[in-house]
C-alpha cells in the first residue's frame, strides 16, 4: 500500500518514451501513477472549501463583528453568518461521508486516510524516516505512490480524526437550536452526557477548529515543499489525480 | 401538618367548596376532555380515594434560595400547593415540628407511605470525612438522604445545588459536596436546576406530579422536558438583535441603552437551558437579561468553574495561565506558523548548499 516505488519500474506504455522532434528537442516521459480518482480529488476541494468557510464564519460567531446600525429588522449579519457556517458545516458532513463510503468503493489510496497501520513494524521504521527527512537527517527522499507514512498518521489524526469531532460537536450544537425533538438532537445529543454543559462543547468545538488551522498549515507546507523537495507532483495530482515522478 | 393522609376531595369540601360544585366540576372536566358518560363518575372517585402525594423535603448543604423562591410562586400560589395539592409532611426549615416530633414524621411517613412519596432534596451532601461537613438531626445528611430515599417513589433535585453541586461543589470542593444523582442511583430523580429554579417551575413540577400521578417527561439530563428544554437564547426578546448583528459593546454605551443583545458581554444565554426568559421572575415581571445584564447560566453544570460570568469563552487552567480555547489556539497556530517559516527556511538554504556541492562537484 505504502510500498516505496523506484519511478523507473513503474512504467506504463506512455513513460519512459523518449524521442525527438524535428527541431531536435527531446520529450522527456515521466513515469506517472493514477492514485487520487474523481470523487477523492472533489471531496478534497469540497472539503477544504468548506473548511475555510467554517474557520472564517465559525471565528465570526465567536468573536461577532462590530455592531451594525439601525433598526434590528432591517439587519441580519449574524443571521447570515450563521446562516453560512451550518450550511458549509452540512456541506462538509455530506462530502466527509461520502468521501468514506468511497474508500469502500475506490482504489486501496482512498482508504489510506482513515487507518494507521499501527501493527505493522515496517510502518514505523518507514514513519522514522520520514522524520528524519524533515529534520535534514536524509539526504534522499523515500518514493510513494500513496501518502508517505508519515503523512498517513497525519492525515487519519489532523484530518479524519479531527473533522469527524468537529462535525460530531458541530451537530451536537446545531441541535440546541432545532430543539430536542430535532433528528440532530437524536443523533448527536449524547455529547451533552459527556459535556453537560454546552459551555465545555462551546469550548472544545474552538479547540478543534484551532487544531485543524494548524493542521491546515502543516498540511499545505508539506505538500508545497514535497512537490519541490521529492521530485513527484503533489499538488496537481489533486487536481489531475496523476502522480508524476520527476527523475 | 401530621401525617394523616387526605384526599383531595376531603381537601376541597374544607376549603368550603360544596359536593354539588365538585360533581359539576368532575361531568365539567370530563366533557372538556371528551370523555365517555362513565368518565365523571371516575373521575369524582379518584379525587375522592386517591390520597394526596406526601412529600418529604430535605436540606443538605444548601442556602436555602430554593425554598425562598419556592415560596414566592404566583401561579399557582404557594399557599394553594403546600395546603392543598401535595401533603409537605415534613420541610425543617418551614414547619411547626421540631426535635424528636419532626424526625419522627420521617419514620412514619417511611413506613406508612412506603414507595409513594416525594422525595424534595434541596442542597446536596458532602461526602468528604464521612458526611462530617453536614450534620442534620445529629446524623450526617448523607446517611438520612440514603435512608429517605430507599422507600421514596421518586426524588426531586431542587436547584443547582441538589442537581448539579453548585458553589460548594465548585473547586476545589473541600467537602466533595456531591450532587444527587451521583449517591442515589436507583431512584427516578427529577433535577430541577437553577440558583434557585423560577418559583413558577418549582411548583409547576409539583402540580404535574399531582395532577397526573406521574413523573413529568425528562430530557437526557433528566431535567423537566417542559422547562428545561429550550436556552435562554433561544425565547430572549433581545434575540432580534442578536441575529441583526447589533451588541452591547461596553456597559454603559449607547447599545446597552437600547437594550442590544448582551453576546459580547459574557451573556450565558446561548448555553444555558432554562425558562427565564419564558416564564420570568417574580411573578412574570422581569428576569437578568431585562434588567440589563447578561446570564450567568446557573442552571448550568459547574457554572462556578467556567471562568468570569463576562467572558463568553471557558478558562482553561491547564495550561498554567489562565487562558480561553481561542487564546491557546492562536498561540498554537502561531507556534506551528513559526516553526513552518523555520523548517521552509532551512529547507531553502540546505538546498542551496547542495546544488552548489552538485555543481562544484559536476565542474
Amino acid at each position: 500500500m505504502m510500498d516505496a516505488v523506484a519511478p523507473a519500474s513503474d512504467t506504463g506504455p506512455n513513460l519512459a518514451a523518449i524521442a525527438a522532434d524535428a527541431s531536435g528537442e527531446r520529450v522527456v516521459g515521466r513515469p506517472t501513477v493514477y492514485v487520487y480518482e474523481a470523487p477523492v480529488r472533489i471531496c478534497h476541494w469540497v472539503n477544504a472549501f468548506s473548511i475555510v468557510v467554517l474557520m472564517v464564519t465559525g471565528y465570526l460567531i465567536g468573536t461577532p463583528l462590530p455592531t451594525v446600525a439601525g433598526e434590528a429588522s432591517d439587519n441580519f449579519v449574524m443571521g447570515y453568518i450563521r446562516f453560512t457556517h451550518f450550511a458549509a458545516g452540512q456541506v462538509l458532513a455530506v462530502f466527509f461521508l461520502t468521501r468514506i463510503l468511497w474508500a469502500f468503493v475506490g482504489n486501496h489510496h482512498s482508504r489510506q486516510i482513515f487507518y494507521v497501520p499501527v501493527h505493522r513494524k515496517q510502518f514505523w521504521k518507514e514513519v522514522l524516516h520520514e522524520i528524519r527527512w524533515y529534520a535534514f537527517l536524509e539526504r534522499e527522499p523515500k518514493m510513494y505512490v500513496g501518502h508517505n507514512p508519515l503523512a498517513q498518521t497525519a492525515m487519519f489524526t489532523g484530518f479524519t480524526l479531527f473533522v469527524a469531532f468537529m462535525i460530531i460537536t458541530g451537530f451536537a450544537l446545531y441541535s440546541e437550536g432545532q430543539g430536542i425533538d430535532s433528528w440532530q438532537h437524536k443523533l448527536f445529543g449524547w455529547v451533552f452526557v459527556i459535556w453537560p454543559n454546552s459551555q465545555d462543547v462551546h469550548t472544545w468545538h474552538h479547540l478543534g477548529m484551532w487544531a485543524l488551522v494548524t493542521f491546515v498549515m502543516v498540511h499545505i507546507y508539506a505538500a508545497i515543499r514535497e512537490d519541490i523537495m521529492s521530485r513527484q507532483s503533489i499538488i496537481s495530482s489533486m487536481i489531475s489525480g496523476e502522480r508524476q515522478f520527476r527523475d | 401538618m401530621g401525617a394523616a393522609t387526605e384526599t383531595f376531595y376531603s381537601v376541597i369540601r374544607r376549603q368550603g367548596i360544596t359536593r354539588r360544585s365538585f360533581h359539576k366540576f368532575c361531568s365539567l372536566t370530563a366533557t372538556s376532555l371528551g370523555l365517555g358518560p362513565l368518565a365523571a363518575s371516575r373521575i369524582a372517585n379518584a379525587l375522592e380515594t386517591k390520597p394526596r402525594v406526601p412529600v418529604i423535603w430535605m436540606h443538605g448543604l444548601e442556602c436555602t434560595c430554593c425554598s425562598e423562591s419556592f415560596i414566592r410562586s404566583a401561579h399557582p400560589l404557594v399557599k394553594d400547593a403546600v395546603l392543598s395539592m401535595i401533603s409537605l409532611d415534613y420541610d425543617d426549615t418551614i414547619m411547626a415540628a421540631a426535635g424528636h416530633q419532626a424526625e419522627a414524621i420521617l419514620d412514619e411517613t417511611r413506613a406508612k407511605h412506603k414507595g409513594q412519596y416525594i422525595l424534595a432534596v434541596e442542597g446536596n451532601p458532602p461526602l468528604n470525612e464521612g458526611g462530617m461537613f453536614c450534620i442534620d438531626g445529629g446524623k450526617p445528611f448523607v446517611e438520612k438522604l440514603k435512608m429517605m430515599a430507599e422507600d421514596a417513589m421518586a426524588i426531586i433535585a431542587w436547584g443547582a445545588c441538589a442537581s448539579w453541586g453548585c458553589v460548594q461543589a465548585a473547586k476545589p470542593n473541600p467537602t466533595q459536596a456531591t450532587p444527587i444523582d451521583k449517591v442515589i442511583t436507583n431512584k427516578p430523580i427529577i433535577k430541577v436546576p437553577g440558583c434557585p429554579p423560577i418559583a413558577e417551575v418549582m411548583t409547576g413540577v409539583v402540580t404535574f406530579i399531582t395532577t397526573f400521578g406521574k413523573l413529568p417527561e425528562l430530557d437526557r439530563q433528566g431535567r423537566p422536558k417542559m422547562f428545561y428544554s429550550q436556552r435562554i437564547h433561544d425565547k430572549c426578546y433581545r434575540r432580534p438583535h442578536f441575529d441583526a448583528g447589533q451588541f452591547v459593546e461596553e456597559w454603559d454605551d449607547e447599545a446597552a441603552r437600547k437594550g442590544y443583545c448582551l453576546y459580547k458581554m459574557g451573556c450565558k444565554g446561548p448555553t444555558t437551558y432554562n425558562a427565564c426568559s419564558t416564564v420570568r421572575w417574580n411573578g412574570g415581571v422581569s428576569f437578568p437579561i431585562q434588567s440589563g445584564h447578561g446570564c450567568i447560566g446557573c442552571s448550568e453544570d459547574g457554572f462556578w468553574d467556567k471562568g468570569s460570568f463576562y467572558d463568553r469563552l471557558t478558562n482553561i487552567k491547564q495550561f498554567g495561565i489562565e487562558k480561553n480555547a481561542d487564546q491557546i489556539g492562536m498561540a498554537a497556530a502561531g507556534a506551528v506558523g513559526a516553526a513552518v517559516a523555520a523548517h521552509a527556511a532551512v529547507t531553502a538554504v540546505k538546498r542551496l548548499a547542495t546544488k552548489r556541492e552538485d555543481a562544484d562537484h559536476n565542474s
